[in-house]
């Protein structure tokens, strides 16, 4: 079991960063706050239906330091994204940022290890920017990773450019010879009129358990235009929080898509901060979960400045066991007149033993905002499947047809083709698995 | 082709077709007409096998086969086709990737090589020539967003591509104009072949001035109380079901 203690022995083991404190402030500070919240229960609001203290009860190894050599460039190939060979790799193993396995080559895109950004140029970034999802997340698992923040990376995308090839950023835990607890952490920084597609991409070696507790911050400023995907596909041995907290500071674009497919426990955080007048953002998923795995999608849209657009949909299919969470959050605050705020969650049952629970949540402060919500949950449309039957086409087939074409509307998010293909493939591959 | 004996069904309990008795021979076009509620829409379900219906009584043979005992799938594959009163909207489903699908799982079932991309598309392009339907229309989702006429057009359009030997028309006039009704029905009457037959289920007379019947048969309480060549449409569209209901009415309490 991982206790306090036990992470309080592995926090006394790091070493001092040579960046003038900063780092290791904003570690103290993490530390202590989750030693004050510790992992939170099921009584904590935020995590009523995710037993995430439940993974704790297991022996997970912290890593000290990354694995380097023991996982080679053709260990990683398992993992590798199609169009691979022409994006920008970003590797992480174990929670560490791999240099000698990640390859970053478009002009425009720089990527680097947090301490030396904090040491550096970026410093008043860095400063300003990480820890900012800890303003949301007032919870032991977020102060957790910040508590450890080691072999993170920085990431820039200079004023201006269009980055080419999108970023494919690896997360691979090896987990062959025991259970793992791996933390990756990133910082992001999207400057003015810059583009960037980023993909986040799961795998783990071996069986053991592996639980990954992730954040990635990114900011993005004046006339920049971020697409984000995340795509997870890794083995119900596997288990994740995976924050992503994007901070638009300027007028921008962002376009977020999360495809989950598998694992054992996933919690997605996805906030949106529209921190800027005329702020558009959109943000996708689409979980499909058998066996007895379990996904909760947690999202935030935090209307701070008037003007902003946000639509956000998740579209849900859950068979076996498997269990589901939606819990989306709109703030309207009180300067953000003119808000538009649109959500939509639907979920298809495929079995008696499969649950969701779905909640909407809107505050709004501000008096002149339209904003919209829904969920639903129901069962595969009996009167569409009765039409395909009565057209020559097998039980299985229509239901294959219907679900994809359920799903369809999220798959198109998926802007780049190589990528929608392949998550295309998978959703297949599973309709024909999971449905014979 | 088809025969149905003393067939009894009906949906959660409630009875609703009462012994029904038909034959329909190849080449040959029925309709059935009757009043809302007589049962009209049910045995067209039945028939395709909409799994809510319960057969309590009677058999159904159709090319030799128990229908009955099959599949809707089977059913289609058999050569049965139905076209809704109601075609189902599809949000994300291609309708020629649906029809291809279609037509592959028939030929599948009946043994035969998947259609390659060309000669499927000089298929439909000849179809679609002859039930009067748009392109756009087919890369859309399946009748999603279609209007009333679009989507009958789109059921005509399916039948002629899927070539069954009995087609049964549910309603299909209903919620459509005179205009639409004329296109549907040239559809219909292009695809009437020797080996084929159309059963026509219709509450009004009109339909039947395009697709002229051989038979009209008429339903009441989930029974076949007359039968008649197709001037007893043109005598119930002028006395209205009333006398039938009259008729009958001894009979039925």
């Amino acid at each position: 079991m991982n206790t306090i203690a036990y992470f309080k022995e592995r926090f006394d083991q790091l070493q001092p960063s040579d960046d003038q404190g900063g780092l290791d402030r904003l570690r103290e500070h993490a530390f202590k706050a989750f030693s004050n919240m510790g992992i939170p229960g099921t009584k904590h609001e935020e995590w009523k239906y995710t037993r995430v203290a439940g993974l704790f009860n297991k022996e997970f190894q912290l890593p000290a330091d990354p694995l380097t050599g023991s996982i080679s460039s053709a260990d990683l190939d398992k993992f590798r994204l199609p169009g691979h060979a022409l994006a920008n790799e970003l590797v992480f193993i174990n929670g560490f940022y791999s240099f000698s396995l990640s390859r970053i080559h478009s002009p425009g895109l720089d990527v680097i290890a947090l301490e030396e950004a904090a040491n550096n140029g970026y410093h008043d970034l860095v400063t300003q920017w990480l820890g900012d999802s800890s303003l949301y997340l007032k919870d032991g698992i977020n102060a957790l990773n910040t508590a450890f923040v080691h072999g993170a990376v920085f990431i820039h995308v200079a004023k201006g450019q269009h980055i080419e090839h999108p970023l494919y950023i690896y997360h691979v835990t090896d987990a062959r010879s025991v259970n793992i607890l791996s933390q990756p952490r990133s910082l992001m920084f999207v400057n003015e009129q810059a583009q960037v597609q980023v993909v986040e991409n799961y795998g783990t070696l071996g069986t053991n358990e592996s639980f990954t507790n992730q954040v990635m911050e990114i900011i993005v400023e004046n006339g920049a235009r971020l697409e984000y995907y995340k795509i997870q596909n890794d083995g119900s041995n596997t288990n994740q929080v995976s924050t992503t907290h994007i901070r638009q500071i300027g007028k921008s674009f962002t376009h977020a898509v999360t495809i989950s497919l598998n694992g054992g426990l996933v919690r997605n955080n996805l906030n949106v901060i529209l921190d800027a007048k005329n702020c558009e953002a959109h943000l996708y998923g689409l979980y499909f979960q058998s066996g007895h795995s379990h996904i909760d999608n947690h999202t935030i849209v935090d209307n701070i400045k008037p003007n902003c657009l946000s639509n956000e949909l998740y579209k849900g299919i859950l068979n076996d066991n498997a269990t589901g969470v939606f819990n989306g959050k709109i703030f309207v605050r009180q300067l953000a007149q003119k808000t538009n705020a649109y959500q939509s969650n639907k979920n298809i049952l495929l079995s008696d033993s499969s649950s969701v629970n779905t909640k909407p949540q809107l505050e709004i402060f501000a008096d002149d905002v339209k904003c919209t919500h829904g969920c639903t949950v129901g069962r595969l449309n009996e009167e569409g499947l009765f039409y395909l039957q009565s057209r020559g086409i097998s039980e299985k087939t229509a239901r294959n047809l219907l679900l994809s074409a359920y799903a369809s509307d999220i798959l198109e998010q998926v802007k780049p083709e190589a990528l929608r293909v392949y998550v295309e493939k998978l959703i297949n591959h599973r309709l024909e698995k999971d449905l014979s | 082709m088809l025969t149905i004996q003393n067939l009894h069904a009906g949906i959660e309990g409630k009875k609703i077709l009462n012994g029904i008795n038909l034959e329909i021979k190849p080449g040959e076009v029925h309709a059935i007409m009757g009043p809302n509620g007589s049962g009209k829409s049910t045995l067209a379900s039945v028939l395709a096998g909409r799994s809510d219906y319960e057969v309590l009584e009677g058999t159904v043979e159709f090319l030799g086969k128990d229908l009955l005992g099959l599949s809707p799938e089977h059913r289609a594959a058999e050569g049965l086709f139905l076209a809704f009163q109601y075609p189902v909207e599809i949000p994300g489903l291609n309708t020629v990737n649906f029809i291809k699908t279609a037509v592959n799982e028939l030929r599948k079932y009946r043994g035969e090589a998947p259609l390659d991309a060309v000669t499927f598309l000089k298929r439909m392009k000849e179809k679609m020539a002859l039930v009067n339907i748009e392109q756009t229309l087919l890369s859309r989702s399946l009748n999603e967003g279609f209007s009333g006429g679009e989507k009958k057009r789109n059921e005509v359009f399916q039948m002629a591509m899927l070539e069954p030997r009995l087609a049964i028309l549910d309603e299909t006039d209903s919620g459509l104009d005179i205009d639409a009704i004329r296109i549907v029905s040239n559809g219909v009457n292009k695809l009437r072949k020797k080996d084929n037959a159309i059963l026509v289920v219709t509450h009004y007379q009109r339909l039947l001035d395009y697709i002229v019947p051989d038979y009209v048969h008429v339903l009441y309480n989930g029974r076949i109380v007359k039968s008649g060549p197709k001037e007893l449409a043109l005598e119930l569209e002028e006395r209205g079901y009333d006398f039938i209901k009259n008729e009958n009415t001894v009979e039925v309490a």
